[in-house]
């Protein structure tokens, strides 16, 4: 692969010209004159990437959809999804809480699934639907699983909560809330170190009760 | 973590080439086993190769087998309708796996290639030979609770951690890879991995430029009559400590086939060969099952803390093959 920012990089990878020349800042497109070649003709920009592969090197200008909004924000490709959110885009609601995907604290919905923020890369999720704990309410009006947490006392300290809201939005939505038993298993990976548990089964339990 | 780049491929070609000259760069699918070891330091990678794109996709019945396309997720296998219905054992393996997040993230491919839980491995204070050749083993006389019983080494007595390669190498699955040529090859599940012997650091028979394409469990009997039974520390969300994987073909009162493995305490995922043969042409009663279990431990080499596993090891198949005639 070549090591240089090929002829056509800058056609393809708007807004990723490095300006600050302190910082290694470029994108690579594999085999760049050799895919421009075999581009049909009338391809458009977007479809090119997903033709031929890029690498991404030292900090780039990378786009994420949260909550509906696309926000722009720039990068190195080893920063995860949870320290974008938080660092980059100052959405903390979503936390940090063992950053190894043991504790379920950084949960947040990519294209409605839940996922453990902190094992994948901000990179990798260009072109998904993120939505994080602020994303839930509409304006002053909670989410039925924020009102249900607040309802049945479903925390002590709160670190765990948005994790677990986020969570129990996707347990209900996936049938996996039947039974209390049920709700246990499928919520079991977001931990409570303050114990709240039978309130946070409860407060699930009234959610998947009225959906 | 350490600085790497980062690209997408879009075809497997791609993938593997890059991989065939660049051998320290590594794969990333769902990123939850890659991304926690780099975190950790245990890993170190100059480029990742994002192998999302790729179309190993589907899961499907395919002459006489369940094929599952290696990008496919645990959580969209383990509730599979076919593969509730026809393989159980897969299912059961999957969704007793990780969380419903991790689950959501993980692929198939990549399940297969994760990596010891091994205390030792994954503290990088320590010498391990895993993770740093010729450095020796403390786990041989240290906190080895959590550790292999089967397939030891003087070098390493590390536990694969999977619970889906236990319902697979059960299954008598095959693993088909694809190299930077283009070229497939039908690995059986049970030679996927290796025993750790003197070179505990190569975990599986894969090549650098090589990326897992499928997994096909052949559609039989045994592989719809199966089950899959974990014993943890807790109820739900913790790594094994004992696993049993069983399948039986059971017709008028007669075991015709019998398969069993065995999780939590081998070095790869463990076959139970001598016990199935014990099984084949008798009855499925708890005497035999017994027998059966006495047979699958036969060689077995506890360290100090971890000799609980041989009779709990022993009660799980028994359990199994119990609740699978239930």
């Amino acid at each position: 692969m070549s090591q240089e920012p090929s002829a056509d990089s800058a056609a393809t990878t708007p807004g990723a010209a490095p300006t600050d020349g302190s910082r290694r800042s470029f994108m690579k497109q594999a085999g760049g004159i050799l895919g421009l070649a075999l581009a049909p003709p009338l391809i458009g920009q977007a479809e090119r990437f997903t033709a031929f592969s890029k690498t991404v090197e030292g900090v780039t200008e990378m786009t994420l959809k949260v909550n509906g909004t696309a926000r722009a924000l720039r990068a190195e490709p080893r920063v995860t999804l949870l320290d974008a959110l938080r660092e980059n885009l100052d959405l903390t609601g979503t936390k940090k809480g063992c950053d190894h995907g043991q504790c379920g604290a950084c949960t947040v919905l990519v294209d409605g699934r839940r996922v453990n923020s902190c094992l994948t890369l901000a990179v990798m999720n260009q072109g998904k639907e993120i939505t994080t704990i602020e994303g839930l309410a509409k304006g002053e009006e909670l989410h039925p699983m924020q009102a249900a947490f607040v309802k049945h006392d479903g925390f002590q300290c709160g670190y765990c909560t948005p994790g677990q809201i986020m969570s129990g939005v996707a347990c209900v939505r996936e049938g996996h809330a039947t039974t209390d038993d049920q709700t246990r298993e499928w919520m079991s990976g977001n931990l409570c170190r303050c114990g709240a548990y039978p309130n946070i089964v409860a407060a699930v339990r009234e959610v998947a009760g009225k959906s | 973590m350490n600085n790497f780049s980062y690209t997408q491929a879009s075809t497997a070609k791609e993938a593997t080439n890059i991989r065939k000259d660049a051998k320290d760069a590594a794969f990333i699918a769902g990123g939850t086993t890659l991304l926690d070891l780099m975190k950790a330091d245990i890993e170190q990678h100059p480029q990742l190769v994002d192998i999302n794109m790729l179309p190993f996709r589907g899961i499907e019945l395919n002459d006489g087998s369940l094929r599952i396309g290696a990008m496919e997720r645990m959580s969209d296998v383990g509730e599979n309708a076919l593969v509730l219905q026809q393989f159980p054992a897969v299912s059961e393996a999957l969704l007793l796996s990780a969380s419903p997040q991790l689950r959501n993230m993980a692929s198939i491919g990549g399940n297969l290639m994760q990596r010891t839980r091994c205390g030792y491995f994954r503290d990088t204070a320590f010498p391990c030979n895993k993770r740093n050749p010729g450095s020796g083993c403390p786990a041989q006389q240290g906190d080895n609770r959590n550790l292999a019983i089967l397939g030891g080494s003087q070098a390493c007595i590390a536990t694969n951690a999977g619970d889906l390669a236990v319902a697979l190498a059960a299954l008598d699955a095959v693993v088909l890879l694809e190299n930077a040529k283009g070229k497939q090859r039908r690995v059986p599940l049970l030679e996927f991995h290796v025993l750790p012997g003197t070179t505990p650091q190569r975990e599986t028979i894969i090549e650098a430029d090589e990326l897992i394409v499928a997994v096909l469990v052949p559609a039989t009997a045994q592989a719809r009559k199966s089950h899959y039974v974990k014993v943890r520390d807790r109820a739900s969300y913790a790594f094994a400590l004992v696993s049993a994987a069983v399948g039986l073909d059971v017709q008028g009162g007669q075991i015709r086939a019998a398969r069993i493995a065995l999780g939590g305490v081998g070095t790869k995922p463990w076959r139970a060969q001598e016990a199935e043969k014990l099984l084949v042409g008798k009855a499925a009663t708890e005497e035999n099952f017994r027998a059966a279990a006495a047979a699958a431990v036969r060689g077995a080499q506890p360290r100090e803390h971890n000799r609980f596993k041989v009779e709990m090891v022993q009660k799980t198949i028994v359990r199994a093959l119990q609740e699978l005639m239930a």
